[in-house]
């Protein structure tokens, strides 16, 4: 038995028929075709996963396709507009945030809401947010200093 | 024309960063291909059992299911190899799937490929197979212990080899009339977690009779050869093994595993493409494991406080089976370092590798040095503790004093060059210690328990002189390749036999050729992962592709400069003994205004039609690199730690490190592999371990296995001394894995240090987690 799922990602309307069982993470990896968003453990762990669905950061590892049904959904593809690197990003590549790449696509876009919550946050507010999100090259250091960069230039767009 | 910056050396940004940070990067489970079929393992849920027998009849009848395979199928497949053979080493069959019986939880036995996961996933669950349930044993120091079940047929006791290495009598002698501090020490379990779990696509073309396989590694010629010449009898010329984006890894993709050979054997039995992709489950149980060794270590101090003797016996746990280069780890890449940077002046060390039923144990980032660091670094800080002397002042006392080109230590490895209490010094500075350990005392008069602890390492890299090696046991070279290939237009296409998994190749090798060809980054590529492009090469461990695959890179630009300077000459009506190359073009020495451009060169050289007589059209250059000697970083760390009294928790209050890797290629690059390595060492230090308990791995996933997290971490202060080798041209080191050796026993002496005033001054076995603080806080004498 098949279900129906409608979503938008990045933009685009997607129509599918999926198994209940599919993951929404691998929906997006093998069905949808967009495949930046990793997947690094099968505990909900890792973080590797990271989407913003319906603007909130989710694992996509944690939610079955099917109830994603109807939801609007920005993967790692669809931060940039019109080839233009999102602050959060363009903070990664500055600040070295990032060496084999794997969890950095969950990293930045859980540093994404963290940063809707918290324009201006400290290391500790940093380092507590990015929890969910395990990172086993840079030991955190430079990841925490991409999401200040990141954070510094938002703030001084917004004035 | 102005002079041309220098670019090496430099914190360039990185240039493959563009593609991770929007999504765009190519990981092996990113590769797509029509019909693949995917393959799902039906492993072993005991830790020791024989097979009665595997039943797979309503598995093929699956709907979905192409094909089901047990050990039986796979007729004329050979055992995985050991790539390192130690004297009278025992060396057990490992085929890729095991059929007589499994001897570790997650041993393959069978293998189901379906049209889809879910359908591969659902027929495994029907494979039924009768086990006969075997007594197992896990523990490091019980595997030889009488009424232990025998694991293999060729290794009585479960002893794989026993080695030494050293002067036992010298030490005997060394010891009279010395204080000896006796410890054990217990170097845990880890597992590696590269974030993205290994995987494989195999693909077997009917047309040509090549193979492909994309799979997670670190080196992909070797899994090639090891894989298609040793293990499935396939010329190496028809294969083509390509690793892309690969994420992370920390040694666990060096090796060759049962899975990607189980693949490459299966596409050409389906002809159609098999795909497997590891979970996070499976991952816990079969990439190799790291460290594992339960060793009684004893030192002896003469009244000066001089070290005078060192006796270390060992046994390494090696798992159910001899991963690739697992003989390795625990002797050469371990007792060898135990000299460390101290004037010692007998050493004896013995080791004993045992089977057990667990994962094979291998080399995990440091392999075998960051055991020996850490030996070394609590050994001395318990001299320190039974002498009632300063840390940092005893290390100093015993340094090697600065040398720059050869020291012979006792226990067969020459350093290339040091300068330990530069490092040292450095780092007092850095961290002002006089203040530090004022700070700690003002906090232990208010009741808290606050540590400094430090450790003084080194380490051997630059992976390595073959023919050392090969005397050692090596079953390979250790040089690397690196080929130059000069286009018409003056682009440059690199190849390179090292493999990158996070260490930023592209920049760095991009630096280098631009600093020496005086030519922009932007017309540079790098190529490397692939055997269909890059020559023969050896791949990246051992913090080895800096010193080892960019010298053979460095090499190769050198002879495009030699060549070059006919074909400049030639145009000049000049001879090439007067020509010099200068901020990218060939110039009369001293003279500017006379000069071609490198460009006009590389033109030249492929339309060659006013070229010099007898010289070779065309600009491409390839060399093969194999050092004279190890390289030998070394460096001085400290930490800063609070340790909770009611709770246990330890906290990390500062880190600093002070690291000497030779001559750096990009500052920004070392500093992060510096991060990362802190982390995983700090990490071992004080949470991570695997356990077993009845045989089963209970660490088997992220959510029982701790992974520092952002919020378990401080702040990095890194510092850097420069002491270039002398054994490579760059005078380079390597930087990969100084962090993982250093940071485990400074954390560990800072927490010691904290508990001194309860009495302690010891804990066998790591990590250092709450529980067992508290517990060794219940059971302190004060």
């Amino acid at each position: 038995m098949k279900l129906p799922v409608k979503t938008t990602i990045n933009g685009q309307a997607h129509s599918h028929e999926v198994e209940p069982r599919l993951l929404l993470v691998h929906y997006i990896r093998e069905t949808v075709g967009l495949t930046g968003t990793h997947v690094g453990c099968d505990t909900s762990q890792c973080g590797a996963c990271t989407i913003l669905m319906n603007g909130q950061a989710v694992k996509a590892c944690t939610l079955f396709a099917v109830q994603a049904d109807g939801a609007t959904i920005t993967t790692i593809e669809g931060l940039a507009t019109n080839g233009e690197l999102h602050p959060i990003q363009q903070g990664f590549w500055e600040k070295h945030g990032l060496q084999c790449g794997f969890c950095t696509p969950g990293m930045i876009l859980a540093a994404h809401q963290m940063l809707e919550r918290y324009p201006n946050p400290s290391e500790e507010q940093i380092r507590h947010q990015l929890e969910g999100n395990l990172c086993r090259c840079t030991g955190y250091h430079n990841i925490v200093k991409a999401i200040q960069w990141a954070a510094e230039q938002m703030s001084a767009a917004k004035k | 024309m102005a002079a041309t910056e220098r670019v090496l050396g430099k914190a360039i940004k990185r240039r493959e960063d563009p593609r991770f940070i929007t999504g765009k990067g190519t990981y092996v489970d990113d590769v797509k291909l029509p019909g693949t079929t995917y393959a799902v393992f039906v492993r072993s849920p005991h830790a020791h059992a024989r097979i009665q027998k595997i039943d797979t009849t309503a598995a093929a009848g699956h709907p979905g299911v192409v094909a089901v395979f047990t050990g039986a199928d796979m007729t004329g497949v050979n055992s995985l190899p050991c790539g390192w053979l130690l004297p009278e080493l025992k060396v057990p069959p490992h085929m890729p799937l095991a059929s007589d019986a499994a001897r570790c939880v997650g041993d393959p036995v069978a293998v189901v490929i379906g049209e889809t996961q879910e359908a591969a996933q659902d027929a495994a669950e029907k494979v039924a197979v009768t086990w006969e349930v075997l007594p197992a044993v896990t523990a490091t120091d019980q595997a030889t212990a009488g009424g232990s079940p025998r694991i293999h047929e060729v290794a009585p006791a479960n002893v794989a080899f026993k080695w030494q290495i050293g002067d036992a009598a010298a030490v005997d002698a060394a010891f009279q009339g010395a204080t000896v501090v006796k410890k054990r020490i217990v170097n845990q379990r880890l597992v590696a977690n590269a974030m993205e779990p290994r995987a494989c696509l195999a693909r077997f073309d009917e047309a040509t009779g090549d193979l492909t396989l994309w799979v997670t590694s670190q080196n992909p010629h070797v899994h090639r050869l090891l894989m298609a010449a040793f293990v499935l009898g396939i010329p190496e010329h028809k294969v083509r093994v390509i690793a892309p984006d690969v994420g992370g890894a920390f040694g666990s993709k060096i090796f060759l595993y049962n899975e990607e050979t189980i693949c490459s054997w299966a596409t050409r039995k389906i002809r159609r493409p098999v795909r497997w992709t590891s979970t996070r489950r499976e991952a816990f149980q079969t990439d190799a494991h790291g460290r594992d060794h339960v060793t009684e270590a004893e030192m002896g101090f003469d009244a000066a406080g001089k070290i005078v003797g060192l006796r270390v016996k060992t046994i390494a746990n090696l798992g159910a089976y001899l991963s690739t280069f697992a003989p390795a780890v625990p002797t050469y890449l371990y007792a060898t370092l135990l000299n460390g940077v101290y004037e010692m002046p007998a050493i004896h060390a013995e080791v004993t590798g045992v089977f057990t039923n667990t994962t094979p144990v291998d080399a995990y980032r440091g392999a075998g040095r960051p055991e020996a660091a850490y030996l070394l670094e609590r050994m001395i800080e318990a001299g320190a503790s039974v002498l009632e002397t300063d840390t940092a002042e005893l290390r100093r006392k015993n340094f090697i004093p600065r040398f720059d080109n050869g020291y012979q230590t006792k226990v067969a490895l020459n350093y290339d060059s040091g300068n330990y209490e530069a490092a040292l010094d450095r780092l007092l500075a850095v961290m002002d210690y006089r203040k530090a350990r004022a700070d700690q005392e003002a906090a232990r008069q208010q009741g808290r328990l606050v540590g400094i602890g430090f450790s003084t390492y080194i380490e051997a890299c630059s992976i390595a002189p073959s023919k050392v090696v090969g005397s050692l046991g090596a079953q390979a070279g250790l040089y690397e390749s690196g080929k130059v290939r000069v286009h018409p237009t003056g682009g440059v296409t690199v190849y390179t036999g090292s493999h990158s998994h996070g260490q930023g190749h592209e920049t760095t090798f991009s630096q280098l050729v631009a600093d020496e060809l005086g030519i922009p980054m932007e017309q540079i590529e790098i190529v490397h992962g692939d055997t269909g492009a890059v020559p023969f090469g050896m791949g990246t461990y051992g913090s080895r592709s800096g010193s080892v695959g960019g010298t053979a890179l460095l090499m190769s630009l050198r002879k495009i400069k030699e060549k070059g300077k006919k074909i400049a000459a030639h145009l000049l009506e000049a001879s090439p003994d007067d020509l010099e190359y200068a901020n990218g073009q060939f110039q009369v020495k001293g003279v500017p205004g006379k000069a071609v451009p490198f460009g006009q060169v590389a033109l030249t050289a492929y339309v060659p039609h006013n070229y010099p007589e007898g010289l070779e059209p065309g600009l491409e250059e390839t060399s093969f690199y194999d050092p004279s000697n190890f390289c030998f970083p070394f460096g001085a760390h400290a930490c800063v730690v609070e340790v909770d009294r009611d709770t246990g928790h330890v906290k990390v209050l500062r880190y600093i490190a002070v690291d000497d890797v030779g001559n750096v290629m990009n500052p920004m690059i070392v500093d992060g592999m510096v991060h990362g390595g802190i982390a995983q060492g700090v990490g071992q230090a004080l949470w991570e371990g695997a356990v077993y308990d009845g045989g089963q791995l209970v660490t088997g996933s992220m959510m029982d296995y701790a992974i520092p997290r952002s919020d378990m971490l401080p702040m990095y202060e890194t510092d850097r001394t420069v002491t270039p080798t002398p054994v490579n041209p760059l005078g380079v080191k390597g930087a990969g894995e100084t962090g993982t050796i250093a940071s485990t026993p400074t954390v560990v002496n800072a927490v010691i240090d904290a508990l001194a005033p309860l009495g302690i001054d010891h804990i066998e076995t790591m990590p250092l987690s709450p529980e067992r603080v508290w517990t060794a806080m219940q059971g302190a004498k004060r």
